[in-house]
């Protein structure tokens, strides 16, 4: 399945291409454009507009944890996204070391060592280890663009999100961002989930093949 | 639009948004066994549970989709599973709880059907099953052993306006590291969500209130997606790898969906009591009217009760709804918008005059259903409830007096009057 089009996107693009220009599009404090200025960002309970805006707006985006196990939730969720027209760049230290590529894309040890600008960081690490990832992120996001650490599905560490929110970076914890992108854009329903969505309008038709964002 | 939409505006739409192919605005009856795969990698994806999509009706269908996630809004719960008939949801919820030897704590006040399939049928699995009275909390806490895995039981009693504590019995559940299941066929989510007062599953026979026309047999099962699995080591199934998946933990995978997935992946995979996506279509139809038709309902059968409590024909009526009844504060408490359709009432003359009434209607049906638009009567003892010991029929609120009646949405004056004739054949003959 990853055809002609994931092959092109697996070489190095420019920088300009893989990730979203630098505060041209992530508003500069956390949760401003579903929450208002100056409100505190309810990391309970998201709203839709927050997240698909995040979903929306991410280009390219680095899943810290990324497994080289094809059963592991860390592999197909990148394999899923990278379906739905996200780069992903997976950092994996063992992988790293041993040069291997995870389907299709090179693993780096760190965030600093990912080449070239990324809009996300996607947690996929336990509570604790988050920190010190949000850390590097935060230092890392006026060089390499990050506007977003994205914590995964029971992955939650509150002091952490209140420094990167403090660096004007938007949070996410304890969501997976598969689940979510099925659920905002109609996938999720397919298995009988409640995806809390009403709507009138007509989706857009899937389109069959790999690449496109076929939202 | 409110965060989230009321409860008559998500009957209507919740899963149902135009069909992105067509526009069409109505859900659409996919009649399919099966869909095509994009290529071999994506089939893969799809058996290994890596990506969403349909492979097969047995597992998933979008018509019989879009009742699942309608059903599950309704609820407030994660997600849902249609199934064949409300006796595959039980099956279906309890499948992946039990294992040979386990038990499960059940009501006695239970639809006699249930009673049966928990009490004999189940036992050819070696799951067994321990009947309490739930009027009684402290009994439902004494029946729960080391190997029970569940407590079980009606949010309003099948046939006899019986309405349980659930909070407690909830409280009682969770102290012992099991979930509550509550079958709220009778109540209906516009009565009672029973996932806000602490239940982790739900199930329920579509084929009453939520199709609501009595032309569509179905089931479902709404998983809240509250309950950790992982915690006690009770529920290997769904946190120990799962080999037909290599080695896949559904808890750990799926986080509060793996019920759900676990339910379709395996459950209808391997059980096969799937919904068909006619049915589907038919109960989604009927769900978009629910709210108005309950509200009709409740109070045609309020009516009727307060009618029969004053006939001289009539010896007791259980009606959660009267202020006679010894459920009334818990009715309040728990359906404070009607205490339901189905109630039962005592004939004076007993066994025979109970036969004699329900042969006497004339607009009401005779017959083997509740939740229909039309007025149903049955006499519990000699046809729903007749597998039961004389014991087990008392214990269930179904001894040879009592006649259950399921009140439609026909003019109630109507009702009464039919009602009313009938009474007076069963009293003449008797005596």
């Amino acid at each position: 399945m990853l055809g002609a089009a994931r092959r092109i996107q697996g070489a190095w693009r420019s920088e300009s291409e893989h990730a979203s220009p630098r505060g041209a599009r992530f508003p500069t404090r956390a949760g401003r454009d579903a929450t208002g200025a100056g409100t505190p960002m309810d990391h309970a309970s998201y709203s839709d507009e927050y997240l698909r805006a995040i979903l929306q707006r991410v280009k390219c985006f680095a899943m810290v944890g990324a497994s080289t196990d094809w059963n592991k939730p860390s592999y197909f969720a990148m394999k899923y996204l990278q379906k739905k027209g996200y780069r992903v760049i997976p950092v994996n230290p063992k992988a790293a070391e041993a040069g291997e590529e995870i389907l299709g894309e090179r693993a780096y040890p760190d965030l600093k060592s990912v080449p070239g600008r990324f809009d996300m960081v996607d947690v996929f690490r336990n509570s604790a280890a988050a920190g010190p990832i949000t850390d590097e992120a935060i230092a890392l996001a006026p060089e390499k663009g990050i506007g977003v650490v994205w914590m995964q599905l029971g992955v939650s560490n509150p002091e952490a999100a209140a420094r990167a929110e403090a660096a004007g970076l938007q949070v996410v914890m304890n969501r997976c961002p598969k689940i979510e992108y099925g659920r905002l854009f109609g996938e999720l329903s397919w298995g009988g989930f409640n995806s809390g969505i009403i709507s009138s309008k007509r989706r857009p038709v899937r389109r069959p093949v790999a690449g496109g964002n076929d939202a | 639009m409110a965060a989230t939409p009321g409860f008559e505006t998500r009957a209507v739409h919740a899963g149902a948004s135009p069909d992105p192919t067509t526009g069409a605005r109505q859900t659409p009856i996919f009649q399919t066994t099966s869909y095509v795969f994009d290529d071999v990698d994506h089939a893969a994806s799809l058996f290994n549970l890596q990506t969403f999509g349909y492979i097969y009706s047995r597992l998933t269908n979008p018509t019989v989709a879009v009742l699942e996630e309608r059903v599950a809004a309704l609820e407030g719960g994660r997600g849902g599973t249609a199934t064949a008939s409300g006796h595959a949801a039980q099956i279906l919820a309890l499948f992946p709880l039990m294992e040979p030897g386990a038990d499960f704590v059940a009501a006695t006040k239970l639809y006699g059907g249930s009673i049966t399939q928990f009490g004999r049928t189940f036992k050819k699995f070696d799951w067994r099953c321990t009947f309490a009275d739930f009027d009684d909390p402290e009994a439902v806490r004494k029946a729960i052993g080391p190997k029970t895995k569940a407590v079980f039981c009606e949010s309003l009693a099948n046939p006899g306006g019986v309405v349980h504590d659930l909070q407690r019995i909830a409280e009682i559940a969770h102290g012992a590291g099991i979930p509550l299941i509550v079958d709220n066929t009778m109540a209906t989510p516009y009565l009672m969500q029973p996932i806000a007062h602490g239940a982790d599953l739900v199930v329920h026979s579509t084929t009453k209130f939520l199709s609501g026309h009595g032309h569509a047999v179905g089931g479902m099962v709404v998983d809240s997606g509250k309950f950790d699995w992982t915690k006690s080591g009770k529920f290997p199934t769904l946190s120990e790898p799962e080999p037909a998946y290599h080695g896949l933990k559904f808890a750990e995978t799926f986080g509060d969906l793996a019920f759900t997935v676990h339910g379709h992946a395996v459950g209808l995979r391997d059980l096969g009591a799937c919904q068909s996506p006619m049915n589907a279509f038919l109960t989604l139809a009927g769900i978009e009217t629910l709210a108005l038709r309950m509200d009709r309902h409740c109070a045609n059968a309020l009516a009727v009760a307060q009618f029969l409590e004053k006939h001289p024909a009539v010896s007791w009526v259980s009606y959660a709804g009267l202020p006679s009844s010894k459920y009334a504060a818990l009715a309040k408490r728990y359906l404070p918008k009607g205490a339901g359709a189905v109630f039962t009432f005592g004939v004076k003359g007993g066994y025979e005059a109970g036969v004699r009434l329900v042969e006497s209607v004339q607009l009401l049906s005779h017959l083997a259903n509740i939740g229909d638009t039309r007025s149903l009567v049955i006499h519990p003892a000699s046809t729903t409830h007749r597998q039961l010991t004389p014991e087990q029929l008392k214990a269930a609120g179904a001894g040879p007096d009592v006649v259950r009646i399921s009140v439609g949405i026909e003019t109630v004056a109507d009702i009464i009057a039919d009602l009313d004739q009938a009474l007076a054949k069963s009293v003449k003959k008797a005596a």
